[in-house]
């Protein structure tokens, strides 16, 4: 017991060094950035009809003349009291911006996650079992032509094919266009959200679904496997019983670690699909200059991340005997 | 004395494996040629042979989970009738068991109780499965370990257990000894002589000749993927009385008797592809012994040998100590 809040005192101090390190670099590139957050928000047409006074004021609200290290801080700071400022393009707050943002992506990330890790499984199993056979191959083949197909390009076929080809579901955005906030339905928020789902589903298979196949390939030529036949299992029982087992543990932390690849597939993704959710704030906050909300991004998103991570380890040493055991007596 | 049914018998069993080798080139590799041997109810029969020589390869063509690669031909006779796939599945884990030889066999992630009972759970396995760890010297709490807490001659006892479950009429031993210091080697041995004194056939496959000689009835020399002798435990009492000149370099290969060794190694399998595979080291070659040589009955034991002849039951020419 002890032992576990070492474990938990270790990674928490973990986490908060990786988040200083990401918000710095994520501060440090939007800073070198030639990108004037004047003109890219302004118009260089309406900055040129503006007086010198307004320009100022401007200015002083996109915090150019402010030295780079002294906003860090200044942002910092107020972060660790709990406030993460103002977002300077959508002028809210920007916890309710991220938290608004975070519900939309969150349950397209989710399904995602759930359908590639349940069908990577799967698959990978049956290639697993039947190495080297008919049903090996198409699986395989599958995996290797997702992995190498980039996400946005599937994205874009996707489109193509079901919202332009066939008009069977919408081209984008995450509801109805013209449409009042209070007429939108469920079920138009669930038909805008199928295609991004698919995407991420689909490319997140195929990572999972290759190592799940290697590990059975390992797990079937098992010397316990063997036995298990000599001692009267059928292949099936004997995978049932033994296969299984073996497979589940290195298949849940490849599960949580995939977090960071869903995450990262759906910012593209949502930017093919103009799906209004935190990847497409991410983007626009970048472009924008706005500091606030893309620094309150990217400390979500790796504490997202990191906790994924920190998931499957926990899990990893609570499931395995080897490890829990291990442990217990050292 | 009535006489005992023969449980297992081999008759020229020959294991090929089909490999790639490097290229496309497809090679053939036998490792397992022209094997025969029987074992009988209640008789335990050693295969002794060095390490790399094909024997754990015996045992799982008997159980039937040779790799994909691997092809055989002969004739195993279970209860005198032919051994098919269809009967193996059949008898597996009930009548035929296999005692394999390590911790590896097991389920890493499974405990080691569950894995005694096939994962049953009812009262009567339960009571069956300790009163088998109680046999062993085992507590009843082992059945609560994985086997990553099993230390090597727990391992072994574990192994036999899972062989004991039920009632089996051949018990097939893999290496059960290697790793172990003396006085554990020889228990888990006794353990096997035990099983076979309660009626079932044990074929026991072992590097170790000395520990066979001590609780085997008969022994099988084996060299480079074939059985050369097969001997009486009391043949190997005094060097005359060995058939093969490949024993009788063992005998003197032993610490008692001098601890001589003969030059150069055991060939690989695939290296030998006529006639007799200890032909290059030993000290009384001649050319027939590259051509194909018959095995044969001589004094009650079998051996595959041009210079014995069952006329006078002796090989020519071959004092004590001779070929050195």
């Amino acid at each position: 017991m002890k032992r576990l809040g070492i474990t938990a005192a270790k990674n928490l101090i973990r986490m908060a060094v990786l988040l200083v390190l990401v918000s710095g670099a994520a501060f440090f590139l939007v800073s070198v950035s030639p990108s004037d957050p004047l003109k890219t928000n302004v118009g260089q047409a309406a900055l040129g009809s503006m007086s010198q006074e307004q320009i100022a004021k401007l200015e002083e609200y996109w915090g150019v003349d402010t030295p780079p290290v002294k906003r860090f801080f200044s942002w910092a700071s107020a972060f660790i009291k709990g406030d993460m400022g103002t977002s300077l393009l959508y002028r809210q707050p920007v916890s309710k911006v991220i938290a608004e943002k975070l519900k939309s992506s969150l349950w397209l990330m989710a399904i995602a996650w759930v359908i590639s890790g349940t069908m990577g499984f799967l698959l990978g199993i049956l290639a697993g079992v039947n190495r080297g056979k008919l049903i090996d191959r198409l699986i395989s083949g599958y995996a290797l032509i997702t992995a190498s197909t980039p996400a946005f390009w599937l994205a874009l076929m996707l489109l193509m094919v079901f919202a332009v080809w066939l008009k069977v579901l919408p081209i984008g955005l995450s509801v109805p266009i013209g449409t009042e906030a209070s007429a939108v339905t469920i079920g138009d928020r669930i038909l805008h959200g199928i295609l991004p789902a698919v995407t991420l589903s689909l490319t997140g298979i195929s990572g999972i679904a290759m190592h799940t196949r290697e590990k059975m390939a390992e797990v079937m030529g098992s010397d316990y496997m063997m036995f298990a036949k000599a001692r009267g299992e059928s292949k099936w029982q004997a995978i049932r019983h033994h296969g299984l087992r073996n497979i589940a543990l290195p298949a849940m932390t490849l599960q949580f670690a995939s977090i960071s690849e869903i995450f990262g597939g759906s910012v593209l993704v949502e930017q093919v699909f103009s799906y209004p959710g935190l990847g497409q704030a991410a983007i626009t906050a970048g472009l924008g200059g706005d500091i606030p909300l893309l620094l309150g991004i990217a400390v979500i998103s790796a504490a997202i991340v990191f906790m994924g991570n920190f998931t499957a380890n926990l899990l990893y040493s609570a499931v395995d005997p080897r490890i829990r055991i291990g442990r217990d007596q050292a | 004395m009535e006489e005992n049914r023969t449980v297992l018998s081999i008759e020229h069993l020959s294991i090929i494996f089909t490999q790639y080798d490097g290229g496309f080139e497809q090679t053939q590799l036998r490792t397992i040629k022209d094997l025969s041997l029987t074992v009988k109810e209640g008789e335990m029969v050693a295969v002794v042979g060095a390490s790399g020589s094909g024997k754990s390869l015996l045992a799982h063509a008997v159980m039937g989970i040779l790799p994909y690669n691997a092809s055989m031909s002969g004739e195993i006779l279970y209860m005198e009738e032919e051994l098919n796939q269809k009967r193996i599945e059949k008898f597996r884990g009930r009548e035929i068991v296999l005692v394999p030889q390590s911790v590896s066999y097991l389920d890493p992630l499974m405990k080691v109780g569950s894995q005694i009972r096939k994962g049953k759970k009812d009262e009567a396995s339960k009571r069956k499965s300790h009163s088998v760890l109680k046999r062993y010297g085992l507590k009843e709490d082992t059945e609560n370990l994985y086997p990553f807490q099993l230390s090597g001659g727990m391992t072994r006892r574990i192994l036999i257990s899972t062989a004991v479950m039920e009632q089996p009429k051949l018990v097939i031993a893999d290496e059960p000894t290697p790793g172990l210091h003396l006085e554990a080697a020889k228990r888990v041995l006794s353990h096997f002589r035990e099983i076979a004194d309660e009626g079932a056939g044990v074929l026991l496959i072992t590097h170790d000749l000395e520990l066979a000689l001590e609780v085997a009835d008969r022994i099988v020399v084996f060299y480079a993927g074939t059985n050369v002798e097969e001997a009486f435990v009391s043949d190997f009492y005094q060097e005359e009385t060995l058939r093969h000149p490949y024993s009788r370099a063992l005998y003197r290969a032993m610490p008692d008797h001098g601890f001589h060794s003969v030059p150069g190694t055991q060939p690989f399998a695939g290296q030998v592809t006529s006639g007799c595979p200890y032909a290059a080291r030993c000290a009384y070659t001649e050319d027939a012994c590259y051509r194909d040589i018959p095995y044969q009955e001589v004094r009650g034991g079998m051996v595959r040998c041009i210079r014995m002849d069952s006329d006078n039951g002796g090989l020519h020419d071959m004092g004590k100590g001779d070929g050195k």
